[in-house]
């Protein structure tokens, strides 16, 4: 019982906070949304006894990523009239489509009976059952993640290295590097 | 003899048997056992702060030759709670143009932050709300909390130098937070678990201590800790003659508080996890284990303050530069040199 309670409170939570950082128009409180919903899916990764994932999903999301969107949103500072028209209309109906054919996939799948209850084996979603996953059977993989967030890194450090004295051009300096 | 893991299972039973006896099943009764235990934590809390106020007024009086607080109180020990007091009576001030929502949530993202890490501090033998079993990775993800609060105070303020302020802090934790993970993570590789109950019962003979299997780690983890506490020389976020006081400056009464206790609280609980991981914890021989917890934790906090009123400030590109360029590589060593050592004496 006290695990459905905290199951719909999560997940009603997660939902709402979800729907308002699309709809809200202040980017800042969109950002501190997106906060709230990563927390309560943080809630149902501990429902679903996979305690790593929750606190990994904290730590990065809501500890690294989300800091440094909040950050970026509250230096540019936006007001509601600097926003302009909307230039690309196209996205919203775009985005509308896409949550249909997701809800609607969502659905067919609850739905048809296709889900089911699983039992969890011993030490499930431990570190440790984890680690060994990922470093035995899905060694290739987790690598190659980890080269492309490597090039990632290296290509954000090329584009915001400030421009050496010879390869001057037209376009205003980069931000000093010190103050992050 | 003083132990109170007797008494901690006594009122556990004991509020067991009530609620059984309304007729109530096992859920209610961990729920009202953890509504205690919540409650005895922020009565300890409180009076951590309290006690420390006074001890940081004491030891700054002392390292400037001043005799500090003495007029309320023996030598100003009550000092602390006038003040408390003072503050409780004060009128709540909301500057007009802050944006309100935020501007309220922040000290309370803040100060629960610095609260909630104290579910899974070993106080001392049988002394621990939930040793979960992913303990000291919880620490972690909950403090990150902290550095939201200040930029929600320092954006919401609508003030330049709470803007500042606020940023600088993000940077400076979110810069520090790497290579003080990567410190404990060197210490979780002979651990080999994140629960912090075990982690403290790995050590308890004086010579299995993690310290001396991790001195270079224990050295990045204070440094590291002293940065993501705010303070002294890493006190940016603050500095006083520069950003009056930085993302606190709108702040005042109660919520001004808050901030205050958290900022504390937080100065505890990183010697706390000091004491947990590297000096054995709540193990000592003659005396109880809480008493042993807080005399290794008293003495961590009484490091910091040394610190604080010894050094001077850094500047904001010393800050940066020490964190990445320094700290980061050395940390990445040191778990390197952890593994190589782990290779060679644990066949």
């Amino acid at each position: 019982m006290a695990d459905q309670f905290i199951f719909w409170v999560a997940a009603i939570v997660a939902i709402i906070a979800a729907i308002r950082v699309v709809i809200l128009k202040n980017a800042v409180l969109s950002v501190l949304h997106l906060i709230v919903t990563l927390i309560a899916l943080a809630v149902l990764f501990l429902q679903l006894s996979a305690e790593f994932i929750a606190a990994l999903q904290i730590i990065v999301y809501a500890g690294a990523i989300m800091v440094l969107f909040l950050f970026i949103v509250m230096l540019l500072n936006l007001r509601k009239d600097e926003f302009g028209r909307d230039q690309l209309p196209w996205l919203r109906l775009l985005g509308t489509l896409a949550g249909a054919a997701f809800l609607a996939e969502l659905i067919s799948l609850i739905g048809g009976g296709r889900v089911m209850a699983a039992t969890v084996p011993d030490g499930f979603g431990s570190v440790r059952s984890i680690g060994i996953a990922l470093f035995g059977e899905y060694m290739f993989p987790f690598e190659l993640t980890s080269l492309l967030l490597v090039a990632a890194v290296l290509a954000a450090v090329v584009v915001a290295r400030r421009k050496s004295s010879n390869e001057v051009d037209a376009a205003p300096p980069a931000g000093s590097e010190g103050e992050a | 003899m003083l132990e109170l893991d007797k008494l901690v299972k006594l009122v556990g039973d004991g509020i067991e048997a009530v609620v059984t006896a309304l007729g109530l099943g096992p859920t209610w009764v961990t729920l009202v056992q953890l509504i205690v235990a919540a409650l005895v934590v922020v009565v300890f809390a409180a009076l951590v702060v309290l006690f420390l106020v006074w001890w940081e007024r004491k030891v700054s009086a002392r390292f400037q030759m001043r005799l500090g607080p003495m007029r309320v109180g023996w030598h100003g020990t009550i000092q602390t709670i006038a003040d408390a007091l003072k503050l409780l009576q004060k009128e709540l001030i909301t500057p007009a143009n802050v944006d309100r929502g935020i501007y309220f949530w922040a000290p309370v993202v803040t100060f629960v932050a610095a609260m909630a890490v104290y579910v899974t501090v070993p106080f001392g033998k049988g002394l621990i709300v939930r040793d979960l079993n992913i303990g000291i990775l919880y620490i972690l993800s909950i403090t990150t909390f902290t550095v939201i609060g200040l930029l929600m105070a320092g954006w919401s303020s609508n003030n330049k130098y709470a803007l500042l302020g606020g940023f600088r802090s993000a940077a400076q934790v979110v810069s520090y937070e790497v290579p003080m993970a990567l410190a404990i993570v060197a210490v979780v590789m002979l651990t080999q678990t994140l629960s912090m109950g075990e982690i403290v019962s790995q050590q308890a003979k004086f010579y299995q201590w993690y310290i001396w299997r991790q001195p270079l780690g224990f050295l990045i983890y204070l440094v590291a800790a002293t940065a993501e506490c705010n303070r002294t020389p890493f006190d940016l976020p603050e500095a006083d003659s520069e950003l009056v006081a930085g993302f606190v400056t709108e702040y005042s009464g109660m919520k001004f508080a808050m901030f205050f206790l958290a900022e504390f609280l937080n100065m505890f609980t990183v010697a706390a996890i000091a004491t947990t991981l590297f000096f054995g914890g709540w193990n000592g021989p003659f005396l109880p284990s809480w008493m042993w917890f807080l005399i290794k934790t008293l003495a961590g906090v009484f490091v910091l303050m040394w610190f604080r009123w010894t050094y001077p400030r850094l500047r904001v590109d010393q800050l940066m530069s020490f964190a990445w360029k320094f700290l980061l590589p050395l940390a990445f060593i040191n778990i390197v040199l952890t593994g190589l050592g782990i290779y060679i004496f644990r066949p």
